[in-house]
């Protein structure tokens, strides 16, 4: 146990790192959510005829930048949904830059997994 | 319309504390109220359990890290377990009975509830053995946190790995089989079979929920399972009442902390032992 104060050290770089990722997704997100809710609440339409509501990329981000208020709060969502996968991206860096090579690969496997994950869920229906 | 964002925006900072304090999700608590409380879609309620898990996990990681109260080396080495069994779970989706599966996992809980109030009877937060554990030295898993109760660095070792990961792997394939958040696993492998004391493994569980959860995520989102009115004041609901959440959680004792896991874990043990049987309420 002679290297623990250096791995307590390096660990602490880690997640000041992950940690201020983390914390700019969540604020960015938060803030696209609050603006669509506010936009919504305050026009009392969606920008949406009926119950429908946009779900392809293109519709969103066509509809937010027509600033329609579903639009704007699906993109929210969306950044929400994000983040974790961001922090998995930024931790591989992290750990890269440690010079923690087991850590990175172990991250990294994650990260392929996830993809594996992500294609199956969005094809496999 | 107001009045139902009102609601879901109160909903989830309640929701947002109790998962963060506990390390299991909003799932747990925002399904039934949406459902049994207003009536919502089954299918809907699945999309806002969602992102409610991504929430909760990303708003109480924020302070977890800062604080360095997680283990990221835990977390990254275990989500590998999560995340094949995630995968393995959808594929089984058809296969397998899921009967079996709520019956096996509700027992576990069950006896991962005697467990912890063996443990809470027994007092002892903190295990320490003369030997540590190989596999966990080689991976680098033994942590050390500060508790914010006991104003004082706690260091502790991990133990069986490989049972740790099993039992991951098993949430992962409940959580892609059945639907559900697998918090409740995930804290249940830390702290029973790994030997992690609880406010790492409720924090850790919380961080590694999020990425499981973000992979089944963006399919609920793409096929119109949530819904913006009712997950995006939720969500905002949450990410204060998990940073909330998980500042109470650090300055809580422990022992309190167990004192209320335990019948959460007994209930949803419970229940999926019932759903297994095939008795329904």
């Amino acid at each position: 146990m002679t290297e623990k104060p250096a791995t307590a050290q390096e660990m602490a770089q880690v997640e000041t790192i992950i940690g201020r990722i983390l914390q700019v997704g969540v604020i960015f997100s938060a803030i696209v959510m609050a603006i669509g809710l506010v936009m919504f609440l305050a026009t009392g339409h969606s920008g949406y005829p009926g119950t429908t509501m946009p779900l392809s990329m293109g519709a969103i981000l066509l509809g937010t930048w027509q600033l329609k208020p579903f639009a704007i709060m699906m993109l929210g969502v969306y950044c929400l949904i994000l983040t974790p996968v961001l922090r998995v991206v930024v931790s591989i860096y992290a750990f890269y830059k440690e010079k923690d090579h087991l850590y990175v690969a172990i991250t990294t496997t994650v990260l392929i997994i996830l993809i594996i994950a992500l294609v199956i869920g969005v094809y496999g229906k | 319309m107001g009045q139902t964002a009102l609601i879901m925006l109160g909903v989830g900072v309640f929701a947002g504390i109790a998962g963060a304090i506990l390390g299991i999700g909003g799932g747990m608590i925002i399904t039934p109220i949406l459902t049994l409380g207003m009536g919502l879609n089954i299918k809907y309620a699945i999309g806002a359990s969602i992102i409610a898990v991504i929430a909760t996990s990303s708003g109480s990681t924020i302070a977890y890290l800062r604080d360095n109260v997680l283990n990221l080396r835990v977390a990254m080495f275990l989500e590998i377990a999560t995340t094949i069994g995630a995968i393995v779970g959808a594929l089984l989706t058809g296969v397998l009975d899921p009967k079996y599966l709520y019956l096996l996992f509700g027992c576990l809980l069950v006896f991962s509830s005697w467990n912890m109030y063996r443990k809470l009877r027994r007092g002892q937060e903190v295990l320490h053995r003369v030997e540590p554990d190989k596999i966990a030295t080689k991976l680098k898993l033994n942590g050390s946190y500060y508790d914010k109760a006991e104003m004082k660095d706690v260091d502790y070792q991990v133990e069986n790995v490989p049972a740790g990961f099993s039992v991951m792997f098993g949430a992962g394939v409940a959580s892609g089989l059945l639907g559900i958040g697998s918090g409740a696993f995930k804290v249940m492998a830390m702290d029973t079979f790994m030997k992690m004391p609880l406010k790492p493994s409720s924090s850790t569980s919380n961080l590694m929920m999020g990425v499981t959860a973000a992979a089944s995520a963006t399919v609920y989102f793409f096929n119109g399972s949530i819904l913006p009115t009712i997950a995006v004041p939720m969500a905002l609901g949450i990410l204060v009442g998990a940073v909330l959440g998980s500042r109470i959680m650090q300055i809580l004792p422990s022992r309190w902390i167990r004192i209320v896991f335990i019948p959460v874990l007994l209930y949803i043990g419970g229940q999926m032992v019932f759903k297994g049987l095939g008795v329904h309420f």
